[in-house]
């Protein structure tokens, strides 16, 4: 069986164990300067960043970006186009999402990319599928860094979970980059 | 076998000398971006010997790594299957489909499955391939390997891609606009990733600890194809593996900064569970791997997360081209890599460098390129793979360099040969001349002008 | 300190103003220097083309010229480098680690022993620098542009001591010029190709001269000048360092 021929392979080659090296971590951050640091790198990668007071407020962006005729989903339970979804849903279905907005766990300033559970997708497929992707992140919940970052995921279980940073992109034809590839064309952040 | 190697086909590129510019510029520009990428992060060099340290655990522990992930991972629903070589992998693959009836896959970026000529293998018995990242796809319509691992088709210019896009797409002949070319991509592959039951990825990083697998991309091709497939498979080598899941920290802060300039790539997706009525299944291959694992000298190139650093800063591959390598891996990581695979089609690659060590120095896992390409030079000489006429000149010299008198007399004789008979060296026989002058005949050699001078001047 | 002189083979042969500078130099800074007669080569160019087991002739006359100095200096990053790393005689183990240990290039020889501040050299005129890889990557001469670390050049430091120099800034301060031994043959056209624009940086940034602590670098590039009917000459940084202009 390859199984057994692979392993017996390797326990036969693999050289003398070393140590694993100590865990990162470094100095914290003002929540000031981690702030800073996010907007500054979301808009560096094609995101685009919205400073809101209130939750609410994304219902009005919405209705003025967005027809009426256009498949809007915001999975947050607060927003207006929140969907009632049974579990059953064929990913297929949502071909035609125009816009769909989320509440990740939180985002990280280093990279401006947000962490988000299969829980809080409402479908695996949805924060791809769309054209348009909004996120909504609350100051208090964004990391300096990647390390930071797994901290928090350490505790999470999920069978499925993604960073998302920015809107889908190419630079595949000679290093133009283009926003927009298979994933969402835009991405905006609601900061709050 | 190709009978080509990397010299010929080098010498092949180099004949359009504006475009091997065109082509050493671009990829210059991305090292240059990497430059910028890890000179905002202080602590760069503590992640890179973090990393490489990781991986050096990984590799001396990968039985019991191996074995915890696939308990893990079975834990999590995800079937595990093991592939001794490319031909089995691409069998199991095969079989999975053909258990479901499916005849279409869609793929997004694995030069795992490139190694193994998945692709070729699948149109023989009947499965047609799409593959989902726009250079992939690219390279695919054009009937080419990729050149670059992380850039497909960086050696194709914009009017050309647009030809294929023409030809195989509907745009508009003379399109060349990146803009409107990808955006005939995402509506074509849209359809693709909509209509296909399978979808086939690779694996950036595997977790022993939780048995998830991630797979990073720019274009979202990998889960547009995973979560509207009834079937996901993922390919992955066995050294694909770390620890724990925080180790990912270390590893996605390093990879796109490395391969790209990018903070990070747009998604990267952490695979646990399949979705509710989706199987999801993991092939972990071998092809070599193990034998490499116990090559003293060359176990270190397994540490590669495929970030394609090396080949942006190496000044040869950036003018011969990904192709002059006849590999699915280029340049430098492709050149310690693939003589473990077949050591005599192979035996050019080590010897296109000129031991620079740019590689090793950019390289996020600190792999010793530069000295594994010297020591791969010792091998292939001791294996038989250079030419007779290249052991001769080498035997002629030592014979030469290992005695004064005769070392003394044939420097002389070159002297007089380069002042009196120039003609002899001066000509298309002499492979320097044809792009170089000789240098010039000194009247006398260092020694000879010590001995003359040796008490009375300075 | 008694210092062994070692002179690369091809320096030896063609290159003789390169030797007779480190000579002339180090006799200026003081340093009792002996210049073994019958040294020949370091054993390198066999050694990397995969020829290693080939070099035992090399490395017991090297033991046998060499092992009786302080120090062994050579104007040559890369076969100092080699000797470091490689030199080895079952013979004499010993005498081939107190090489290992013992062995300098010529540039780190100033800055880090003689601890070199002034310098009685001028050349008003403008320079490119070349960073010879194993000197640079290998033997740490300055910071590599790869590395995230603080820069530092010893050839500049030394450089910057000669009266009226002006040192030409390179849009590439560190790629490989495409020497590499014998890939020069080998792979002929990637060399060369690595050389005209290696050579193009230095002309393009105003570059009258072009120096290097390595000869075979200096050599391959001053083919390319000399094919282009370029008034730009190479010159080893000894040679720059021991200037003297009226």
């Amino acid at each position: 069986m390859s199984r057994e021929k692979i392993l017996a392979a390797i326990l036969n080659n693999q050289p003398e164990s070393t140590e694993m090296p100590a865990d990162l971590s470094f100095g914290s951050k003002s929540k000031e300067e981690v702030t800073a640091k996010f907007i500054e790198m979301i808009t560096l990668i094609g995101g685009n960043v919205i400073m809101i007071n209130d939750i609410a407020e994304i219902n009005d962006y919405v209705s003025s970006n967005f027809n009426a005729a256009d498949e809007l989903i915001t999975f947050v339970p607060e927003l207006a186009h929140y969907p009632s979804f049974t579990g059953l849903e064929k990913p297929h279905q949502f071909v035609s999402t125009e816009f769909a907005v989320f509440q990740p766990h939180f985002a990280v300033a280093e990279n401006g990319a947000v962490w988000i559970t299969e829980d809080l997708m409402g479908h695996r497929v949805l924060p791809f599928i769309c054209q348009h992707l909004g996120m909504l992140v609350r100051k208090d919940n964004i990391v300096a860094n990647m390390h930071e970052a797994y901290q928090i995921i350490e505790s999470h279980d999920y069978g499925f979970g993604t960073f998302i940073a920015g809107p889908s992109k190419t630079a595949d034809i000679e290093q133009s980059l283009v926003l927009g590839a298979h994933g969402a064309r835009s991405m905006t952040v609601f900061l709050m | 076998m190709i009978s080509q190697k990397h010299p010929e086909l080098a010498e092949i590129f180099n004949k359009d000398e504006a475009r091997v510019n065109w082509h050493d510029d671009t990829l210059w520009w991305i090292r240059a971006k990497r430059d910028k990428a890890a000179h905002g992060i202080s602590e760069w060099e503590l992640l890179r010997e973090t990393a490489s340290q990781l991986k050096n655990n990984v590799l001396s522990n990968l039985h019991e790594y191996l074995i915890q992930f696939e308990a893990n991972a079975k834990a999590n629903g995800i079937h595990v299957h093991w592939a001794a070589d490319a031909k089995e992998h691409n069998q199991i693959v095969l079989s999975l489909l053909q258990k479901k009836g499916i005849t279409q896959m869609v793929k997004s970026k694995s030069m795992l499955t490139e190694e193994c000529h998945l692709n070729d293998y699948l149109e023989k018995n009947g499965i047609d391939v799409i593959d989902s990242d726009l250079g992939e796809r690219i390279v695919q319509l054009a009937k080419e390997p990729p050149s670059h691992i992380v850039l497909p088709c960086i050696h194709k210019k914009k009017e050309e891609i647009g030809q294929i896009f023409h030809e195989h797409l509907g745009t508009a002949a003379g399109v060349s606009d990146p803009q409107v070319l990808t955006e005939t991509a995402r509506i074509h592959l849209r359809e693709t990733f909509l209509t296909r039951r399978s979808a086939l990825t690779g694996v950036n990083f595997a977790v022993a600890e939780t048995g998830e697998f991630v797979v990073c991309t720019n274009e979202g091709n990998a889960d547009m194809g995973a979560h509207l497939a009834e079937i996901h498979i993922a390919s992955m080598g066995i050294e694909k593996l770390i620890p724990k899941k925080k180790h990912l920290s270390v590893f996605l802060r390093l990879l796109t900064r490395s391969a790209t300039g990018q903070p990070i790539t747009t998604y990267s997706s952490h695979f646990k569970k399949p979705r509710p009525g989706q199987e999801m299944h993991l092939v972990l291959v071998d092809n070599g791997r193990s034998i490499q694992l116990g090559r003293e000298s060359f176990r270190n190139s397994l540490k590669c997360i495929r970030c394609g650093a090396c080949m942006n800063t190496c000044p040869v591959y950036r003018r011969s081209g990904g192709h002059s390598y006849h590999n699915a891996i280029a340049g430098p990581i492709g050149a310690i890599l693939a003589p473990n695979l077949d050591m005599k089609e192979y035996a050019d690659l080590p010897f296109a460098s000129t031991l620079c060590g740019s590689c090793t120095h950019v390289c996020p896992v600190k792999i010793d390129i530069h000295d594994q390409l010297y020591k791969w030079r010792q091998v292939i000489v001791k294996e038989g793979y250079v030419p007779a006429s290249k052991t001769m000149a080498m035997k002629i010299m030592d014979f030469t360099l290992s005695s004064p008198t005769r070392f003394k007399l044939a420097g002389k004789v070159g002297r007089w040969t380069l002042k009196n008979a120039g003609f002899t060296l001066n000509n298309k026989f002499n492979p320097w001349f044809k792009n170089r002058e000789m240098p010039e005949a000194p009247k006398e050699s260092f020694t000879e002008w010590y001995q003359r001078n040796h008490k009375d001047n300075l | 300190m008694r210092v062994g002189l070692f002179i690369p083979c091809y320096v030896n042969q063609f290159y003789p103003n390169a030797a007779i500078a480190t000579l002339k130099l180090l006799k200026q800074l003081g340093v009792d220097v002996v210049y073994p007669l019958n040294q020949t080569c370091c054993g390198q160019p066999m050694a990397n083309s995969g020829f290693e087991h080939l070099t035992k002739g090399c490395d017991e006359l090297f033991v046998a010229n060499f092992a009786e100095f302080d120090y062994i200096v050579s104007p040559s990053g890369s076969c100092v480098l080699h000797i470091k790393d490689h030199l080895h005689d079952d013979q004499h183990p010993e005498k081939a680690t107190h090489i290992r240990h013992h062995v300098y290039e010529l540039v780190e020889f100033l800055t880090d022993v003689l601890k070199v501040e002034t310098l009685n050299a001028t050349f008003p005129f403008k320079v490119g620098l070349h960073q010879s890889c194993h000197g640079q990557r290998g033997l740490h001469l300055s910071q590599m542009s790869e590395l995230i670390a603080k820069p530092f050049s010893k050839p500049m430091q030394l450089l910057n001591l000669v009266k009226g120099i002006e040192m030409v800034q390179l849009t590439r301060p560190d790629e490989c010029c495409g020497f590499g031994g014998t890939f020069c043959v080998a792979e002929e056209a990637v060399s060369s190709k690595m050389g005209k624009d290696r050579v193009e940086d230095h002309l393009v940034n105003g570059a009258e001269y072009i120096t290097a602590a390595d000869m075979s670098c200096l050599m391959h590039m001053e083919g390319i000048l000399k094919r282009k009917n370029s008034k730009v000459k190479v010159l080893h940084i000894a040679e720059i360092l021991t200037a003297a202009h009226d």
